[in-house]
């Protein structure tokens, strides 16, 4: 039987399974302090300092998986209409318009799933759409703001300097916290839910590495977002910590059975760029058909690049905290060390190519994205695919078109391999285009 | 005598092509595509199987390329137009490195390999703005035929500039000239050029070639391939066939398939045979 373009797999396992769980708890208590409040701040996803506010029991909310929420369940699309009636531009950051477009729904505070926050913490300044999004959101809601400015990372390191502004930064907020919470900081509490976030972390990377196996037990692109939610916003708890202790022997297991996430892997990918949540499957559908694989992806790093070595120091909590919010997350970085992450990517992992799927309504990161298929293309010799839609708006995703492109992508790649000699029987050979029509 | 049929259903017209085992064109044909894209995948080959004066079963395997090519009930299997061009182009000009399709709603720059493997491609963005379709538009409002623009254009001395590449606006951007009394050949340079420079970008993303290769139904247009030549300061390949060479890679690939039937050893592309035109 011939599968269609909408057709749609079920890839739900064990650790999308645990990951949901985990999730749900958190949003359960969102739920709850609807009605029943309890200190809470939102937080961006880039580099944040969620092991604060757990040090203080307040409760976080991340605004970007609000608007991930609801592009994925396929719901963004009236919200987003709703902010452009009120005069944002149609190129204007999706995820910001669907949240804000939330909110005045109705979606944030009593009658809402999400707690109206106790602060607005802006705690990532390198996309200024996102500074002016916390501010209307301080604004619609009547909450105060802080705002952290984070020096955006133009080197490869920062200096003594820039670490010691972050850190004198935090501790406005922690004044902040106590003000809120009326609780005293607590150094050695801080201490204990760093621990907790280095074994998270410490998981991840593992995780991560095991991809470089043959086959890869997990796409770190489109499996890595069951991931994303304990490692971004659930740090710093056991939950996240454990969660990662049971990835870690499930793909382990895996490994040694020889399993793959497909039934067969024939190509080894590298994404760049986030998917299109509405359109998440069937996205995903488009490379499974060719039997690609993500081995890595930068969108799984945009809240922490942990594959690469850095844990936070129980032992110096503030200064790791500063650190891990400037240099170690993909957003914080300039397009050169983009460039390195990705590079590493593809020979570490024996990628095959690149994918970049780029977001038309955020022009800060898909700007040098041309230039990026470029560089891999012709001066690395990197066969790279560059997509077009958005991560948030419907609207941008022609479903025949993306196929078109992925699906030439792949036939280029396959007889590349025909060429050098690769004997693959008739059969599979059509397999590509067979599964993918 | 085996033949392998290549169908190439695009947005605006289907097109056949039969080769025979030695790769030479048998017959050609090209209907509109209409509404109904399952029919006209169906007719073009009835058609083309009638018009090439041999039975249906004659033709061992059929690939399906282009946009409806899913709803090919006569395809064995699908090619993506992409990869059809570029095996198309490579057997009318095997020198071709780069292709530049120009269809409907797509305009493509393709980098061929010495094999006529697709080794990079670059597409214009999800709308239409500089395709087949924004000619279409230009005629319409000019009350011409798509045959006569690219013939006018060339009469032009001073190309109006227009002022986005945009198909919904082309309209009211060219009535405003209209109505500033600028002669039609005039404006139509002007689209031709704005075509051709929105074109030379995406095929400079993937690399000039000394040999380049124009295909698709706006390579029939000559206003289109003096406007391109005049941009990129060199000649292109024309061939009488560029109209069906998605059909024509398609076909080659069907032939593919036919051979790795009758020699299980045989692998997809290998360098074809010498082109032989009917």
């Amino acid at each position: 039987m011939r599968t269609t373009v909408s057709d749609e797999k079920d890839y739900r396992g064990k650790i999308h399974k645990l990951s949901r769980d985990i999730m749900t708890g958190w949003m359960s208590q969102l739920k709850a302090a609807t009605t029943n409040p309890v200190p809470s701040a939102y937080l961006m996803i880039s580099g944040n300092c969620v092991e604060i506010m757990r040090c203080f029991d307040i409760l976080p909310v991340f605004p970007e998986i609000n608007a991930l929420q609801l592009a994925i369940r396929k719901n963004s699309l009236p919200y987003i209409i709703k902010s452009e009636e009120i005069g944002y531009a149609s190129d204007n950051c999706a995820y910001v318009k669907a949240d804000i477009g939330f909110t005045m729904c109705g979606g944030v505070g009593e009658n809402g799933t999400i707690p109206k926050p106790s602060m607005i913490v802006c705690n990532f300044v390198g996309c200024n759409v996102y500074i002016k999004w916390f501010e209307h959101c301080s604004q619609m809601l009547n909450v105060p703001m802080v705002m952290l400015d984070i020096p955006f990372l133009r080197e490869e390191a920062p200096t003594k300097e820039d670490v010691a502004y972050v850190i004198c930064q935090l501790k406005e907020l922690i004044t902040k916290c106590e003000e809120l919470t009326g609780k005293k900081f607590d150094i050695d509490k801080l201490r204990e839910i760093l621990k907790y976030s280095v074994r998270a972390e410490a998981g991840w990377s593992r995780a991560k590495e095991l991809c470089k196996n043959h086959p890869a037990p997990f796409d770190a692109y489109f499996d890595s977002i069951n991931m994303m939610g304990p490692i971004n916003a659930l740090r710093g708890t056991k939950e996240a910590a454990d969660f990662f202790d049971a990835t870690i022997k499930e793909y382990e297991n895996m490994i040694a059975d020889g399993m793959g996430v497909l039934d067969e892997e024939r190509f080894r990918v590298v994404f760049e760029g986030p998917p299109p949540y509405p359109y998440y499957r069937n996205f995903r559908n488009l490379f499974e058909a060719w039997g690609a694989v993500a081995v890595q992806s930068t969108y799984s790093t945009v809240g922490g690049t942990w594959e690469f070595g850095f844990r936070h120091d129980p032992d110096n909590p503030l200064e790791s905290i500063a650190e891990q919010m400037i240099v170690h997350n993909l957003c914080n970085r300039s397009m050169i060390e983009r460039y390195k992450q990705i590079k590493t990517y593809v020979d570490d992992w024996n990628a095959d190519a690149l994918v970049i799927h780029s977001i038309k309504s955020c022009r800060l990161f898909s700007a040098g994205q041309g230039d990026m298929r470029e560089y891999f293309t012709k001066e690395l010799g990197v066969p790279t695919l560059m997509v077009e839609s958005d991560l948030e708006d419907p609207r941008y995703y022609a479903e025949a078109q993306m196929k078109n492109r992925i699906d030439a992508f792949f036939e280029s790649l396959q007889y590349k391999r025909l060429r050098k000699g690769e004997q693959v029987e008739m059969g599979k050979r059509g397999a590509g285009m067979k599964g993918s029509t | 005598m085996q033949y392998a049929a290549g169908i190439d259903v695009g947005s605006t017209q289907a097109k056949a092509v039969v080769i025979d085992s030695s790769r030479g064109i048998v017959e050609r044909f090209l209907i509109d595509t209409g509404a109904n894209v399952k029919r006209a995948g169906q007719r073009v080959l009835d058609e083309l199987v009638a018009k090439a004066g041999i039975q249906r079963d004659d033709i061992k395997f059929v690939v399906g390329t282009g946009y409806g090519r899913y709803k090919i009930e006569a395809g064995d299997t699908q090619v993506t137009e992409i990869s059809c061009h570029a095996r198309g182009a490579h057997l009318l000009f095997p020198g071709t490195r780069t292709v530049i399709d120009m269809g409907g709603q797509d305009t493509k720059a393709i980098k061929v390999s010495s094999d006529g493997d697709v080794l990079d491609f670059c597409m214009n963005d999800k709308c239409a703005a500089g395709t087949g379709r924004f000619l279409a538009g230009a005629a319409d409002v000019l009350g011409l035929t798509l045959d006569e623009i690219g013939e006018i254009s060339l009469r032009g001395t001073k190309p109006i500039r227009l002022t986005s590449v945009c198909t919904v606006f082309v309209e009211s951007d060219i009535l405003s000239h209209l109505a500033q009394k600028k002669k039609v050949e005039d404006i139509l340079a002007g689209v031709h050029e704005a075509i051709a420079t929105r074109t030379i970008g995406l095929v400079r993303r993937v690399g000039l070639d000394p040999e380049m290769t124009f295909t698709g139904g706006v390579a029939r247009n000559i206003g289109m391939i003096r406007a391109l030549e005049a941009k990129l300061g060199q000649s292109l390949n024309i061939s009488p066939d560029a109209h069906f060479c998605g059909a024509l890679g398609a076909a080659l690939f069907a032939m593919d398939h036919v051979m790795a039937e009758c020699s299980p050893d045989a692998t997809v592309g290998t360098e074809p045979a010498v082109w032989v035109d009917e």
